[in-house]
């Protein structure tokens, strides 16, 4: 294995671009040291990013949004006032990854590239609107976290394609965003069913919301139907029920030891109803 | 290819050279500076007997690799008496019982440590058993372990404020 620690991302781009076996960039190294250690991925090329000037930062946009480093762990995002008061949700999510010593190392860019169909970071950046910065040999583009994963295991990153930082849009006036996830111990395990809702309001009505969905399909889902079944109402019992039916129907869950297909479907629309609650209730603490 | 690094552990600086760049913390730490103290679980992530504080932050030593920790701080349970004084949290963890067979102590000892310095569970104990979730113990422990950390944090702040006053 040759391990390299570049001070650029576009060095990053370039030593991944000509290497020729398996690669891996390092972040906090939380799933490529395990892959490392059990003989899983034993890559040829390791790229150490953390080296990299800017890489531990959280920074305002001019815009009022948020550009976040990617060597950021999840207690750094924890305890960053700024970002909890704005995209609580988002945060939650990040710091239900594994205990606090998985926490002081383990990064958003790390969860979403290793590309769990139930990283617990990603429905909150995909409600959220989140976008990535990538680095690559031809330049910088930016794409949408929803966009980013492709399959299990698989972005949409191609070779000597390096995240170089995760932007979140401004949040504005009254709005709110939560993550919840369903898994059967209370802490340190994989999400059976993970919802994330973003959503702003006009007075008591929902003027827009977004929707996502971990651990029911090969990858997060953005579910527009769940959104349309809050847009418009003040998250009534029977616009509950709407967003209930369409998180269930959006599903594509597989059959595992941690639940059944009929078992995930069911409680998606439960936790889907769960986090809208409590989005709703942030908004309009937001908004007071 | 050779690799070389400079850590601070336990308070001395260490110069280290490394022929692999695969070697972890964990590894670096038992086998090749001969402080076995940190102990081998899981060796991914799991269950926390390699707890040491990298920067004053707990971290798993099995999921760090050395190679990347080049000017690192690092303590570990050997660093923690002060000659035969022993850290509150370890007089704590005996008077409380917080072990059987010990294996995961030393693990849990730093993660303790490493909580009380986070400040955020305070003497409670269903904060204490979260903020402590990410080491476990085979013996199930559990109620010494909480015990001990309560003790120890009470402890410990009643000495700050001692200081202060
Ligand atoms: C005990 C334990 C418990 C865990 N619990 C959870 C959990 O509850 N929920 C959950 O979702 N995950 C969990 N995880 C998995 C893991 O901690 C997360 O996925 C974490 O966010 C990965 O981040 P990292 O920085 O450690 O990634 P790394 O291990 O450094 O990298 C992961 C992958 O992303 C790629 N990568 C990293 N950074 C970039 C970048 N900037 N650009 C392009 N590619 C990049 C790497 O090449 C690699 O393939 C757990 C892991 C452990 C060990
Ligand atoms: S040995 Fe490191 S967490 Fe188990
Ligand atoms: S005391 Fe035996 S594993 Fe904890």
């Amino acid at each position: 294995m040759r391990y390299h620690s570049p001070s650029t991302f576009e060095d990053a781009a370039r030593i991944a671009a000509a290497a020729q076996g398996v690669t891996r960039f390092l972040a906090g190294g939380t799933d490529v040291l395990v892959q490392l250690r059990s003989g899983h991925v034993l890559p040829d090329d390791l790229i150490d990013l953390k080296k990299i000037p800017g890489t531990y930062d959280i920074a305002q946009t001019e815009d009022g949004g948020w550009r976040i480093g990617i060597a950021v762990p999840g207690a750094a995002l924890g305890a960053h006032a700024g970002l909890c008061k704005d995209w609580p949700g988002v945060v939650e999510g990040m710091e239900l990854v594994g205990s606090t010593q998985v926490q002081g190392r383990a990064t958003l860019a790390g969860n979403l590239c290793n590309g769990s169909p139930a990283a617990d970071s990603v429905p909150g950046l995909v409600a959220a609107g989140a976008t990535v910065e990538i680095t690559g040999p031809e330049g910088t583009r930016s794409l949408p976290v929803a966009e980013v994963p492709v399959g299990p295991g698989k972005t949409a990153l191609t070779a000597g394609e390096v995240i170089s930082a995760i932007v979140l849009p401004p949040r504005g006036d009254k709005a709110g965003d939560a993550y919840l996830r369903f898994i059967p111990r209370t802490e340190m395990d994989i999400a059976v069913v993970g919802a994330a809702v973003s959503l702003r309001l006009d007075g008591d009505t929902i003027a827009e919301a977004r929707v996502a969905l971990g651990a029911v399909a090969p990858t997060v889902l953005l579910v527009a139907e769940a959104a349309e079944a809050i847009v418009g109402t003040t998250l009534d019992d029977s616009a509950m029920d709407a967003l209930a039916a369409a998180a269930s129907a959006a599903c594509n869950p597989i059959d595992d030891k941690r639940g059944t297909a009929a078992f995930r479907i069911e409680v998606a629309g439960v936790m889907a109803k769960r986090a809208a609650r409590i989005a709703y209730d942030r908004a309009k603490g937001a908004s007071a | 290819m050779s690799f070389s690094l400079t850590l601070t552990l336990n308070g001395a600086q260490r110069d280290i050279v490394l022929d692999d760049p695969r070697v972890t913390l964990l590894d670096l730490l038992r086998d090749r500076i001969g402080l076995p103290g940190t102990k081998k679980g899981c060796d991914r992530g799991q269950c926390g007997a390699c707890t040491v504080l990298l920067n004053g932050k707990r971290v798993n030593a099995c999921l760090a690799l050395a190679v990347t920790l080049d000017g690192a701080e690092i303590t570990t349970i050997e660093g923690l008496a002060d000659g035969d004084t022993l850290h509150p949290v370890q007089d704590a963890f005996i008077e409380a019982d917080g072990f059987q067979c010990g294996y995961c102590t030393p693990g849990q000892i730093m993660s303790a440590v490493g909580l009380i310095a986070e400040g955020r569970a305070g003497d409670d104990p269903e904060r204490i058993r979260e903020g402590m979730s990410g080491n476990i113990c085979r013996c199930a422990a559990y109620h010494g372990i909480t015990k001990a950390v309560q003790e120890a944090t009470r402890r410990m702040d009643a000495a700050t404020k001692g200081d202060a006053a």
